[in-house]
């Protein structure tokens, strides 16, 4: 009896955390790396037509090797809907982020009152859904409907076109910042409260204005999620894809490959060419993984130097 | 035990003789007999309104004598479809049969999606206007669909304002843009209309009635003919409207539209037979006002119109009873009781030319209530349809086009050179799709 639980012991210990694993692993096989790896398969594939491609037997697919990659790079489309999304994403990120710090600083000091109500308030609008979000805001900006624009007509103002060229990027990135706002304003916020309240007093007891005491102590000490904030915003500002979608039908500004994923989207469900769809998804992944990945890296060796010093 | 046992194994032998009788009957009816016997079931993924109701008639008429049973199921509609039934078609798991837009058919006749019925219905050709019929067998021998609705483009302008304004009714396209800068003149906060960049099947139409054949076939190779003169016409003539300012530029079917309309900031729509019922939602407080006249025409002497939507019904290769499901396509399109059906529960304007006269279209719509005769000039309209002509890649042609010209009425740029992109990009995609084109 005791000889068998002892032989059987250190198996069953070994093999439990896998045991425990199964359900996740296969989850994560079926509906995560079998996909990704289908999409892989296709993105090397292509179809070919012979004659008028009516008729049974017209269209077959066959290998492509690195066609649909090199078409992909070398389409100024793609290329330009890159350029696009940087431009935008310019001006996302650091708005977006910069308001979640002040907002997270000032929820966070002492002589802000209603606390609880003013943070749920900034975190509402990530609780719309991004299309939600684009309609509403698509109204707001057709001068014939919005009432801001009623407004400015009124007063005299002059009354500029939200949906065309430069203000067109401020007019999609407002969307995107106040939605983003409060949730990165919450991850900031949740680790100000983190830092110990002893800090706080050492520093009063040098002398530190509530200033210096955001700029020199609060700021450091929360920068790793400042860090893993913008990681998230880089990786949502290259999928920007909703906002642009969901205005498209209200301009002629915005056209079907505005952004790195319309194209995408275009080129599988418009054009039926999940292949060349396919190697732009791949591209454009890796390059979300090299950029995030890298300014991950980037942050961490900053970091690891600032601790040796 | 084993008594059960015994039972189970007579029902399965009873099962599998019924089966092979029902195989049987569907192999022998295959030479175009009228009786099929054995019970049969069909789908059908469609997107028109009311559909399950007019194809209850079936199922309690003629189907439940023929014993063919067809089940509706409502999916995407348009391109979305497309997409769904070629998802579908490579999986083998197609329905039997699918709405599809005339401009659709190209494509799914090319994926080998849709089944060739020339033999079953190929009689009910007479039924419908040629150019109409044209259109389901793509230049050839087959028949790929039963044509179901129709939307031949006609001119609607608000009878109060063009009387306030003075404006007389335009019947060619010069006088349409004479009546655009008198209307500007007169109030210049209004438009006569929009020219929208994100429909392009109003664009294909207004081509269509130039006179303008997109694709066509030189024996084995298509000829892509998006910037032949009849559409570098009505690309010029539109440009040139927007540039000088004498129509808007903006989309249609935004909120701003709508407005547009319901308040009478833009008087007239060029739009097609199912207008009325775009309208009671856009302009609601526009009731009774508009009305409806002919397309205006390139000169004098011409009387032709384009089509702007309209769809058919075609059976799937994947279909194992072809048979069944185009005596249901046909009968759905052809049938008094089924087309009136069709009328009063999805609203559709039937493509069967007997039909645009029955008892279902003896009187006007209700936001037409004032034009009596709005159905029977529509009829006397839709059999002046000119002919179209599709290839295998419209979509990429359709989304040349709302890039480009969406880029160039922004602009009030030159709308030839937005053309030539269309013509260019289009080309492209058939010879990387490896077809061949002749220039």
């Amino acid at each position: 009896m005791t000889s068998t639980t002892a032989r059987r012991r250190p198996y069953g210990a070994k093999g439990a955390p896998y045991a425990f694993l199964i359900p996740a692993i296969a989850l994560f096989l079926l509906f995560f790396a079998l996909p990704i790896g289908y999409a892989v398969y296709l993105s090397f594939r292509k179809v070919e037509v012979s004659g008028l491609g009516l008729g049974a037997g017209a269209r077959e697919e066959v290998w492509a090797g690195l066609q649909n990659y090199t078409d992909a790079l070398t389409d100024s489309e793609l290329l330009d809907g890159a350029l696009r999304v940087l431009g935008y994403g310019c001006v996302v990120v650091p708005v977006m982020l910069g308001l979640a710090l002040l907002f997270a600083l000032m929820l966070d000091s002492e002589k802000v009152r209603f606390t609880p109500v003013t943070r749920l308030a900034i975190f509402l609008p990530y609780a719309i859904p991004g299309v939600v979000a684009a309609l509403l805001w698509g109204f707001l900006y057709l001068p014939d409907v919005s009432p801001f624009y009623f407004v400015l007509d009124r007063l005299g103002l002059p009354q500029p076109d939200l949906l065309d060229g430069g203000p067109l990027y401020l007019a999609l990135a407002n969307i995107a910042v106040w939605g983003g706002t409060g949730f990165n304003m919450i991850v900031i916020y949740t680790s100000l409260r983190a830092i110990p309240a002893e800090v706080y007093e050492a520093a009063k007891l040098d002398g530190a204005s509530p200033l210096q005491i955001a700029l020199r102590i609060k700021i450091p000490m929360v920068a790793p999620s400042l860090v893993l904030t913008f990681f998230f915003s880089i990786i949502a500002t290259l999928q920007v894809f909703n906002e642009p979608t969901t205005l498209k039908p209200l301009t002629n500004s915005v056209s079907t490959t505005w952004s790195p994923l319309m194209k995408v989207y275009q080129d599988a469900f418009g054009k039926g060419d999940i292949h060349a769809a396919a190697a732009q998804a791949a591209i454009i992944a890796l390059v979300t993984l090299v950029l995030s990945f890298g300014f991950l890296r980037a942050a961490n060796r900053r970091d690891k130097q600032e601790a040796a010093r | 035990m084993p008594y059960t046992k015994r039972r189970r194994l007579v029902t399965s032998a009873v099962a599998a003789a019924l089966g092979a009788t029902t195989l049987a009957a569907c192999g022998s009816s295959g030479d175009g007999g009228d009786a099929q016997s054995g019970p049969v079931s069909l789908t059908y993924w469609t997107w028109t309104p009311g559909m399950d109701k007019v194809v209850d008639l079936w199922n309690k008429g003629p189907g439940k004598e023929q014993q063919i049973t067809v089940t509706v199921k409502k999916q995407a509609s348009g391109d979305t479809l497309v997409t769904k039934i070629l998802t579908a078609h490579k999986a083998g798991q197609g329905p039997d049969l699918v709405q599809a837009e005339y401009q659709a058919l190209p494509t799914l006749v090319s994926n080998d999606a849709l089944a060739d019925i020339s033999g079953e219905v190929g009689d009910v050709k007479g039924k419908f206007a040629e150019g109409v019929w044209q259109q389901t067998t793509l230049g050839t021998d087959a028949v790929y669909a039963v044509p179901q609705d129709i939307g031949p483009m006609m001119f609607y302008y608000r009878e109060d304002l063009f009387k306030k304004y003075d404006l007389k009714v335009p019947a060619t396209w010069d006088e349409f843009a004479e009546t655009a800068r008198e209307l500007k003149k007169a109030a210049p906060e209004k438009d006569l209309t929009t020219f929208s960049a994100n429909d392009s099947g109003l664009f294909a139409g207004l081509a269509q009635q130039a006179g303008a054949r997109w694709w066509t076939t030189e024996g084995d190779k298509w000829k892509v003919g998006i910037d032949d003169a009849a559409t570098k016409k009505v690309a010029d003539f539109w440009g040139g409207l927007v540039e000088e300012g004498a129509v808007d530029n903006q989309p249609m079917y935004t909120p701003a539209w709508n407005k547009a309309l319901n308040t009478g900031k833009q008087i007239a729509w060029v739009s097609a037979v199912w207008a009325p019922g775009t309208l009671t939602t856009a302009a609601p407080d526009t009731k009774g006002k508009w009305a409806m006249a002919p397309l205006p025409q390139w000169s004098d002497s011409e009387n032709r119109t384009g089509s702007w939507g309209g769809s058919s019904t075609g059976v799937t290769t994947d279909s194992e009873h072809k048979d069944a499901a185009a005596e249901f396509a046909q009968w759905l399109n052809t049938d008094g009781d089924a087309l009136s059906a069709l009328a009063r529960e999805g609203g559709i304007y039937p493509a069967s030319t007997s039909a645009q006269l029955s008892g279902a279209f003896s009187n006007p719509p209700e936001f037409f209530a004032d034009q009596p005769d709005f159905y029977t000039n529509a009829a006397a309209i839709a059999r002046t349809t000119a002919p179209s002509a599709w290839g295998p890649n419209v979509n990429v042609a359709y989304t040349a086009f709302k890039d480009a010209f969406g880029a160039a009425a922004k602009n009030k740029s030159d709308f030839t050179a937005a053309l030539g992109t269309m013509q260019e990009e289009t080309v492209a995609d058939l010879k990387k799709q490896g077809f061949e084109v002749a220039r």
